[in-house]
């Protein structure tokens, strides 16, 4: 174990801005892929499901 | 045999994908973990840099992925053009934002490494300027698709411009070989031991994995999100139960 404490752990030895803003920026950019390429499929989703209901409605 | 030619066309790929995804991104979250548990608590401080150093394995995983994912992007986009397949071609659309993400971070964690150990955020030197003209061809490759309005020439466009910009990554990867440069040699090379200790090669190859998975799962969900948006006019859309809840 390196760290016998949190704040230790938090310092990363004097460089803890350098090594958490990389990790830390990381973490938003990757969640934030993942949260916009939800909204990409639901919007996806419902102009899908309005073409569908089209498509029924012609073949009826 | 599975006959894999049949997953050529967005309707099998389409529910093939969504099948896969979520085993892509639990290996991507347990490898990430325990990755930066290694990273964390059981690599130990370096001798040179302190603790500064373990933003390697955040920096070199994505550096590896920006590169890679470019390769593949222009592969499948090649695939695309020379055997005229939409689903292809789909596949470098989906990888081209995600490998511009990387090659970000990438920069990102590059600079925040660069600015205590070689007192500069940024130097004009072979390998971070081949990297920021990676970015470049990313986004060029997004914008030039997004502003030709015929899907299938704007596949055709893209192809060329990512085929054409496939002479940069060798570029990168030996620029620390064959220019003068602040930036280190690589940490791990094919033919030679790594220069690094065994338990900091395992966390940087644990992230490089979760690198890849993470990739593969959303690639596959962007994909999916092209294909409907794409194939919205398509008659087998209404079959699926996303689509008839």
């Amino acid at each position: 174990m390196n760290w016998s404490s949190s704040a230790e752990f938090f310092a990363m030895g004097g460089y803890g801005q350098y090594v958490w803003g990389s990790f830390g920026v990381a973490i938003v950019v990757l969640c934030a892929e993942w949260l916009l390429l939800r909204q990409r499929r639901l919007a996806a989703l419902s102009q899908v499901k309005r073409q569908s209901i089209l498509r029924e409605e012609e073949s009826r | 045999m599975i006959n894999w030619f049949k997953y050529s066309s967005p309707k099998m790929f389409y529910p093939l994908a969504g099948k896969l995804i979520p085993w892509f991104a639990a290996a991507a979250a347990i490898l990430a973990i325990i990755g930066m548990y290694v990273g964390f608590f059981m690599a130990p401080t370096d001798a040179q840099q302190g603790e500064g150093y373990r933003i390697i394995f955040l920096h070199v995983p994505v550096s590896w992925m920006s590169m890679f994912i470019y390769l593949v992007m222009a592969f499948w986009a090649a695939v695309g053009l020379a055997f005229n397949n939409r689903l292809a071609a789909m596949m470098a659309s989906a990888l081209a934002p995600t490998g511009a993400m990387f090659t970000f971070l990438s920069l990102w964690t590059g600079a925040l490494w660069g600015k205590p150990m070689w007192g500069t955020w940024w130097v004009w030197d072979a390998r971070l300027t081949s990297e920021l003209i990676l970015l470049f061809l990313y986004i060029g490759f997004m914008a030039l698709q997004s502003a030709v309005d015929e899907p299938r020439r704007a596949d055709k466009a893209g192809a060329v411009l990512a085929l054409v910009g496939v002479v940069n990554i060798p570029i990168i990867y030996f620029s620390v070989q064959w220019w003068n440069t602040l930036h280190q040699g690589a940490s791990v090379s094919l033919t030679q031991a790594p220069s690094m200790a065994m338990i900091m090669l395992v966390g940087m190859l644990l992230m490089a994995l979760a690198s890849w998975m993470y990739t593969v799962a959303i690639a596959l969900m962007r994909v999916r999100c092209i294909i409907l948006e794409r194939e919205q006019h398509a008659g087998w859309l209404d079959e699926l139960k996303e689509v008839k809840q």
